[in-house]
């Protein structure tokens, strides 16, 4: 296994590894999205609790969150170690003048990939604990579907939107999200190796869509709510 | 034309290095280089240290000139070295900003001078192929298609200037280093040692300390040359077929 722990250490190794890891995330968001798009069915949060109840007892679904948590750790960390590797390549002395010019991308966006996962890296510290950390150690309502008891996360979800607060904070964190998506999305792609004058354009495209279908699609979800019950 | 230039200025390597003012009379004719002539006979007349920058054939084609003009390698002209940018793309009065080019990889030598003996020590774990001395092949004997061979071309334009290392915010020479892989691994000479090539290019890519590629692009923007992104891409699927397809480590 001398050649791949070999290649995992590599400069380009390290890009696959942020690469493939991203990709994940890309589909976990889209599950995430459909998912989380029947809190505004209007049945009472019933389609949506008995979705949650699923999600958090079936053994693949809880599986392939193991997986993701590792892969949204191994990113950051991944990530955090380039950024470091990246500004020492730099060098002590920054130019007095710098202008950033790009081909194709947002080098604003590009070239703060770190700083940009860094405040998405908190959001979902935050996250994680205002809805997946409250629903399994800490006691909230639970409701009756059919004789079966589920724990109502619609309701936790719905008064946590009346807050103001928490609503921009959602709302101004997908923006974010939406940025490192930008890049995140195409440049997967180029490191893979996967660029090509007849799909890369498509690629590209579908990067942008992606980047504001998503976020826009969960910006929506606090939004909806807190409009609801205002 | 009459401008303010700050100049770097550097003893050497240890000395911790500054900007200079100085104003100098040019016109807008003359190279970005030969306004710096003048400079320098100005400051010869005045018994002072000429500015030591990188010169060699003021054609475009050898790659020694370098600096960063006013934040961009090579200057604001894409597609230009810095011998071949003239002064009439300034204004008259105009204060310009002359860095050498940064990377940790690039340690300065003295102003605006800089040691891009990386890059040649890149060269030097692969980038190139063996070939046996006897008669020269016939010239049609091994075909090649026009777009391969083109592609090629375009990835052989690579003057190895180094514009890349200094315009990329990571201080990545994956530009270079996949132009330079990427021209041998499209053609058929090339392929035989395509496999060793790229893993022991990237391996002294990363010894040098040079910085990781995340796709900014700013390289094929300031490059002279107008190198692609997409060498890069093919780089790294070279790197990935030599890492899963070849029988035993490189």
């Amino acid at each position: 296994m001398g050649w791949f722990s070999k290649f995992l250490t590599s400069s380009l190794g390290q890009k696959v590894v942020m690469s493939l890891t991203g990709l994940f995330l890309i589909v976990f968001l889209v599950v995430h999205l459909a998912g989380n798009l029947q809190l505004l069915a209007d049945d009472g949060g019933r389609s949506f609790n008995e979705y949650a109840h699923f999600m958090t007892h079936s053994p693949l679904i809880k599986t392939i969150s193991y997986l993701l948590y590792a892969f949204i750790l191994l990113h950051a960390f991944q990530g955090w170690a380039l950024w470091r590797k990246n500004r020492l390549a730099r060098g002590a002395q920054p130019y007095a003048v710098h202008r950033l010019r790009a081909v194709n991308t947002n080098p604003r966006i590009a070239s703060r990939m770190g700083w940009i996962g860094t405040v998405i890296f908190v959001f979902i510290l935050v996250h994680m604990y205002q809805f997946w950390f409250k629903m399994k150690i800490g006691d909230i309502g639970v409701v009756r579907y059919d004789g079966q008891e589920v724990k109502d996360l619609y309701t936790l979800v719905a008064t946590t939107y009346q807050n103001l607060g928490f609503v921009l904070f959602y709302v101004v964190s997908m923006v974010v999200i939406g940025a490192h998506l930008w890049h995140g999305f195409q440049s997967s792609f180029q490191t893979l190796g996967i660029n090509h004058s007849k799909y890369s354009p498509l690629i590209h495209f579908l990067g942008k869509l992606y980047a504001i279908v998503i976020p826009l699609g969960f910006a929506l979800i606090p939004i909806v709510f807190f409009v609801k019950h205002a | 034309m009459k401008l303010t230039l700050k100049v770097w200025r550097q003893q050497g390597p240890n000395d911790k290095g500054g900007f200079a003012t100085y104003q100098v009379e040019a016109n807008e004719h003359m190279s970005f280089l030969e306004m710096l002539d003048v400079l320098n006979q100005q400051l010869i007349e005045k018994k002072e240290e000429p500015v030591a920058f990188d010169h060699d054939c003021r054609e475009g084609i050898c790659g020694a000139c370098s600096m960063v003009i006013n934040g961009q390698p090579h200057g604001p002209m894409q597609k230009t070295t810095t011998c071949q940018l003239h002064m009439r793309h300034f204004k008259d009065g105009d204060t310009i900003y002359i860095e050498p080019f940064r990377a940790q990889a690039f340690p300065v030598v003295k102003d605006l001078v800089v040691d891009r003996s990386a890059f040649d020590r890149i060269i030097q774990a692969g980038g190139y192929i063996s070939v046996d001395t006897g008669q020269a092949q016939d010239g049609n004997a091994i075909l090649i298609p026009k777009e391969t061979a083109s592609e090629a071309f375009d990835a052989a334009t690579c003057i190895g200037c180094g514009a890349c290392v200094a315009a990329c915010p990571n201080a990545s020479a994956m530009l270079f280093v996949s132009a330079k892989i990427s021209h041998l691994a499209l053609l058929p000479q090339g392929k035989i040692e395509a496999s060793r090539r790229v893993q022991r290019m990237v391996k002294q890519m990363d010894e040098e300390g040079f910085g990781r590629c995340s796709n900014v692009t700013a390289c094929e923007a300031e490059c002279p040359k107008g190198i692609s992104v997409s060498h890069i891409a093919r780089m790294n699927r070279e790197f990935l077929k030599s890492v899963f397809g070849a029988p035993e480590a490189v």
